[in-house]
């Protein structure tokens, strides 16, 4: 009795532009089991936030559903109402943005935002609301919480405001937490506490992550099981270890190589680094057959005219290649 | 400081913030004594997070902004308070390479004009000669001539940011500050820039300051780095003492803080800073690092660190230099 806690299956987004429908986002699916934390990687525009946003139910024109089934605990929620997904917004998913200045109220006292969660919610009244919010603040690690409750979002720094808003995300104990870019506007010390932070609540409340991120290195730290999303399309999924260790598509191992990592110099000297040629094609021109192939090592005629299928690999995961294996 | 391309003795930069009737004026070090030289040829490497006086003193080093106290030596040319810089000749000497190619670059210049004219003003008047230089500097990083006539919106970031290079090379500076030149871009286009940068500088002589905070950068492109925090060189030295043995504890949780999935650095992840970084209008007493540090100790709190010599060209700024490992 293996029910994933999140089942997202051939998701399409469209992007209406003018008198043109683009697929901003096709064939995407993956699953994340309970407590479990997954990572959705891949440069800006390659979907991964909109793939995010429609979990959440909150795409909003040009965007929209086009086709998929999001299965929320057996429960199909991709087409039910306004209301009901209010209601498992807060509840069941919860989800924290890249820059929490704007996520934030910047009108309300950030502990009146926390306590707005027990009393949509779960019908406490504001008194009792007001004092779970500061055992929230004080469960995030946010120093004196009894004063900061009052404190307006602009009167903190930037990793209180995202400690803030992890504690509204968690305030209900939902079953899921989306995490899109959650410390990219932050310092990198910061980030690193964030970080843990976030893992550690999720693992305490057995909380599943759905962490969307451009840095490969920060996913695969955090998540047991990353996919690597290309123009629109996963191009391979594995588990954490196993992508930085045996990589194989060829975008993955590009990306993996074309990064400088630490202790690599010490190790071989200064080695030129490896490109990836050519740009991140823009949607209105994604090439026919794998969207890779203009810039793949590897390419051949049939990269640019089949798209590719999944291919499961041996041990966990799949990739989207023709010339796997 | 006898061949030294730059040298910065003392250099502090301050700003009056506040006004008189409402809560006094205050006074904020951005940048607090700096000590500092680069060679030509040389680059490199300043780290620090937001907030530390890295921009602030990138842009005392263009001659931008006034020291408060201290000098800059730049190529023969002595900057203080009281001597501002001979712009003209400044431009010869320093460039600089921006973070966002999408701000920095006028969008209503074609490439030619963005090049030709830093050429005309410097009184290169000749029209093939400007010509030549254009196309020729266009080459080298990485553009075609047939480029010249279009707009920065035409361009993709990358390209862009190879614009932003052109630049700020045409007038042949000695030094280049290049201030997160790649943290704008699409991770698989930022190879490409690293290594373009890293051929312009063997190829022209050029000596760069990097100011990055992605350590995987800086260890890869630095033959020395200086770290900063709140307004202060806090560890300085040759890249692989910096990386492989720091001995200020702010550098290790800098370098611990990095994602590092294959497990190669040489600090390990109990090296964590805690918090955030404080004021610069109102920077702890004693070193500036105490409250986050986890070797804090009594002294830390009275006394400012002296810094002193770990090794040759090696120095940090804390009171456990020597017992730090």
């Amino acid at each position: 009795m293996t029910t994933p806690l999140l089942k997202v299956e051939n998701l399409r987004i469209a992007l209406a532009g003018d008198g043109v429908t683009y697929n901003a986002v096709e064939n995407v699916s993956f699953e994340i089991g309970r407590g479990e934390a997954f990572g959705l990687v891949g440069e800006s525009g390659c979907g991964k936030s909109i793939t995010a946003l429609s979990v959440m139910g909150l795409l909003r024109r040009p965007l929209s559903l086009a086709g998929g089934k999001i299965v929320l605990d057996g429960q199909e929620i991709q087409n039910v109402s306004a209301a009901e997904m209010r209601r498992l917004r807060g509840r069941r998913i919860a989800m924290i943005f890249q820059e929490p200045m704007t996520a934030l109220n910047p009108l309300s006292p950030v502990g009146r935002q926390i306590a707005e969660m027990f009393v949509l919610h779960q019908g406490a009244n504001w008194n009792e609301a007001m004092d779970r919010a500061e055992d929230a603040l004080r469960q995030v690690r946010v120093p004196s919480p009894e004063r900061r409750i009052r404190d307006y979002p602009h009167q903190l720094s930037g990793g209180m405001r995202q400690r803030v808003m992890i504690a509204i995300a968690l305030a209900c104990g939902p079953d899921l937490l989306v995490a899109d870019e959650p410390t990219t506007a932050l310092d990198v010390t910061v980030q690193a506490e964030i970080i843990d932070l976030m893992a550690e609540l999720c693992a305490a409340k057995g909380t599943a992550i759905l962490m969307i991120s451009h840095d490969l290195g920060l996913v695969a730290n955090m998540c047991k099981r990353v996919a690597v999303m290309y123009a629109g399309r996963i191009v391979e999924s594995q588990v954490a270890d196993a992508i930085f260790a045996t990589p194989t598509h060829p975008y993955t191992q590009g990306l993996i190589d074309s990064l400088p990592r630490l202790g690599e110099r010490a190790r071989r000297g200064r080695q030129k680094l490896r490109e990836i040629s050519g740009v991140v094609p823009s949607i209105a021109n994604y090439p026919s057959g794998c969207r890779f192939n203009p810039r793949c090592p590897a390419v051949t005629e049939v990269c640019r005219s089949v798209v590719p299928e999944a291919t499961p690999l041996p041990a966990e995961g799949f990739v989207r290649c023709h010339h796997h294996g | 400081m006898a061949e030294g391309l730059l040298s910065l003795d003392d250099l502090a930069v301050h700003f009056k913030v506040g006004n008189a009737l409402g809560g006094g004026i205050k006074t904020l070090k951005a940048v607090d004594g700096v000590t500092l030289d680069v060679k030509p040829g040389e680059c490199l490497g300043l780290v620090g997070e937001s907030g530390c006086g890295k921009s602030t003193l990138a842009l005392a080093i263009m001659g931008l902004l006034p020291p408060t106290r201290g000098t800059i030596g730049i190529d023969g040319q002595q900057i203080s308070g009281s001597t501002p810089p001979d712009r003209m000749r400044m431009a010869r000497t320093v460039q600089m390479v921006f973070q966002d190619p999408y701000a920095s670059l006028n969008p209503r210049q074609t490439v030619r004009r963005t090049l030709a004219d830093p050429l005309r003003l410097h009184g290169v008047t000749d029209k093939a000669e400007v010509e030549a230089r254009v196309i020729d500097m266009m080459a080298k990083v990485g553009l075609r001539s047939e480029q010249a006539d279009r707009y920065p919106h035409e361009f993709s970031g990358g390209q862009r940011q190879r614009i932003g290079i052109a630049r700020a090379l045409i007038l042949k500076p000695k030094l280049v500050l290049c201030d997160e030149p790649v943290s704008a871009l699409d991770v698989s286009i930022r190879a490409q820039i690293i290594n373009l940068l890293l051929e312009l500088k063997d190829e022209m002589g050029l000596a760069y300051i990097m100011i990055s905070h992605d350590l995987g950068v800086v260890e890869h492109v630095s033959d020395r780095v200086a770290v900063m925090y709140l307004g202060r060189i806090v560890e300085q030295g040759g890249w692989q003492e910096i990386f492989e043995n720091p001995r200020h504890p702010y550098t290790r949780a800098l370098i611990a803080a990095i994602p590092d999935p294959f497990h190669r650095a040489a600090i390990s992840a109990d090296a964590k800073a805690r918090g955030e970084i404080a004021s610069a209008l109102n920077p702890p007493p004693g070193c500036h690092f105490h409250p986050r540090c986890p070797l804090k100790a009594d002294i830390c709190t009275a006394e400012y660190p002296a810094f002193g010599e770990v090794s040759p060209g090696h120095r940090a700024a804390c009171h456990f230099r020597d017992r730090v490992s």
